[in-house]
């Protein structure tokens, strides 16, 4: 029988001629770790006397989840972390810089049939690549920085095909959140999900790094795409190589596979306070909101930007609502000003903070009222995720439905707008 | 190793992310584990780091964990007692990072539990017992892989004691 991706980027890191349901040691070719994540990481590898990684391109450590630091507590552990990088000589992206899911890619450490970890969960999003990337704790982390590999099981795959023309102000976030809503949050937990078809080939790869990003909001361990000429290009103009490249074999065990018609899809809102209660935009059509974000891993990219402003152009957000965005990246954020999209945001009323979460996982930058809701660009909205207990209400969406809902105060559909 | 203690559940019974196990509110400033212990569970049961004792365990529906890969999650459980959980399944990463902090996790049918009911929980041959009832079942039994690593207290001091992974 032939093989998958994950099993052949876990034979090839493991020297052996590796199937789903083996525990082998394979070689990490990067790993990775945010402000959030670092210290517990540091003090492992510090314990273990580590002096420099043995992983194949490396690693980085990223000050993105509080960045600029917003408080005494924080800047401790940042003095922490930069310290760690400088004695050891270790990449620091440090304020300013973004998020890590966009910078790792855009460093082009990780290529195509890499093995890379990260202590941050949706390090899944480097899936995009065609690599296989997860993202694990700590002392995980901490293990592959150290020894250079690390312990897998080698996961079942499930093949999700979809078919059929996007409609208009429809994209990768739309369809991403109506597979999760039909897979649920635990529908693919440890498995390592292969995307195929008409629509995956016609989709960007800033499309298929939303996708990707996405993977572990039900449970997926892996999601590596083909490799193709988007994927040639997007390495090129960047001056990376392309890599290792890894495609399943046609006669590949899949576990399960789904089948998707893309030709149907509308936009798509999770309700609170799961990623999985996905619903149509019209069922959620009149919900006020006071707070809309545009920004993260999964939405944060100058494509994003750009449907938000191209829906924005011309037009004032709803008097009460406040629209944060947080480019993904330094780089994202050049892009979009020298673009003119910076501009139309502006304009249109919304707040720009730096390249990094923002207020996505509720540390500054952003932190909604009691009982409020917000409509989001992110990837989960659990409750108190954006720092409050207090019952506020994050609405998951495309940067277009996100763009519609602030100019009207409530969800909209943004196929609504003219 | 057998273990006795209080089982405390939660509403909601699936999906108990790692947002809730502790919230980023706390674990982006406060990097010791005893603090962050104080606040495990708050946003779904504010008084639990309180009410929790030594020895006691989680008893949960499915994909317990799921979300962030915060480590915090298992090791501010572990600070705050927590001695093993019992769960329909669990995400992921959290199921790793469990076994390399040297938390047990065991993997059974939970809807007989009830909260605050004392049960034995055997981690060698995945019995649980239900002491108010009588009732008990056999849990999946650990994988090698996860015993090996409890056994030598975790994924680290696991590679220190054998200077590389001696996990088969
Ligand atoms: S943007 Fe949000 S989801 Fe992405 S890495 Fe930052 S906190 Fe995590």
């Amino acid at each position: 029988m032939g093989k998958t991706i994950a099993e052949k980027v876990l034979s090839s890191h493991s020297g052996l001629d590796c199937a789903a349901g083996e525990i082998v040691i394979a070689s990490v070719d990067f790993c990775m770790s945010q402000d959030g994540t670092s210290t517990m990481m540091i003090r492992e590898l510090e314990s273990l006397g580590f002096s420099a990684p043995k992983t194949k391109n490396g690693m980085a450590m990223v000050i993105d989840h509080n960045s600029p630091c917003p408080s005494v507590d924080v800047a401790k552990i940042h003095t922490r972390i930069r310290d760690f990088a400088n004695t050891n000589s270790i990449p620091l992206f440090d304020v300013g810089e973004g998020i890590c899911h966009q910078l790792v890619p855009e460093s082009g450490k990780v290529l195509p049939g890499d093995l890379a970890v990260g202590a941050d969960s949706h390090t899944c999003t480097y899936g995009a690549l065609n690599a296989c990337s997860t993202g694990l704790g700590s002392a995980d982390v901490a293990a592959a920085a150290f020894a250079g590999k690390l312990w897998f099981k080698v996961p079942e795959s499930y093949s999700l095909v979809v078919n059929g023309k996007m409609p208009h102000r429809v994209g990768a976030k739309d369809l991403m959140l109506s597979v999760i809503g039909s897979l649920t949050s635990d529908g693919a937990t440890y498995k390592s999900v292969e995307f195929s078809g008409e629509t995956v080939n016609n989709l960007s790869m800033d499309g298929r790094f939303t996708i990707a990003n996405m993977a572990v909001e039900m449970g997926a361990k892996f999601c590596p795409f083909a490799f193709d000429s988007k994927t040639a290009n997007w390495l090129s103009v960047r001056g990376f190589g392309d890599g290792v490249k890894v495609a399943s074999d046609s006669d590949a065990g899949f576990e399960k596979r789904f089948d998707f018609d893309a030709s149907e899809l509308v936009p798509k809102v999770a309700k609170p306070h799961a990623v999985d209660k996905v619903v149509d935009v019209s069922a959620l059509r009149g919900t006020t909101i006071q707070q809309a974000f545009l920004g993260t891993c999964t939405n944060g990219r100058c494509s994003d930007l750009e449907a938000a402003a191209l829906i924005l152009k011309g037009k004032h957000i709803k008097s009460g609502v406040r629209l944060i965005v947080a480019p993904a990246s330094r780089s994202v954020l050049i892009e979009a000003i020298d673009g003119g999209v910076y501009a139309a945001l502006l304009k249109a009323g919304a707040t720009i903070v730096a390249p990094g979460c923002g207020p996505c996982v509720g540390t500054h930058a952003g932190i909604p009222g009691d009982g409020e809701n917000v409509i989001s660009t992110a990837n989960r909205n659990f409750k108190g995720r954006m720092g409050n207990n207090e019952d506020v209400g994050i609405y998951l969406a495309s940067p277009e439905t996100v763009a519609a809902s602030a100019l009207a105060g409530e969800i909209t559909d943004p196929r609504e707008v003219p | 190793m057998k273990l006795d203690g209080k089982v405390h559940r939660f509403s909601p019974n699936d999906d108990i992310n790692t947002d809730y196990i502790i919230s980023g509110r706390y674990k982006f400033k406060i990097d010791d584990m005893n603090e962050l212990a104080k606040h495990v569970m708050e946003d779904i049961s504010p008084d639990f780091g309180s009410k929790v004792r030594k020895g006691d365990f989680i008893v949960a529906g499915r994909n317990f964990g799921c979300g962030s890969s915060r480590e915090q999650a298992p090791r501010a459980l572990k600070a705050a007692g927590i001695s093993a959980i019992i769960a329909k399944s669990y995400a992921r990463i959290f199921y790793r990072s469990c076994f390399n902090v040297g938390l047990p996790l065991l993997e059974c049918d939970t809807d007989w539990i009830e909260d605050g009911d004392l049960i034995t929980v055997d981690l060698d041959t995945g019995e649980v017992a239900d002491a108010r009832t009588g009732k008990n079942t056999q849990a999946k039994p650990i994988p090698k892989t996860m015993q090996i690593l409890l056994r030598d207290g975790g994924l680290i001091p696991h590679l220190k004691k054998h200077g590389d992974f001696a996990l088969r």
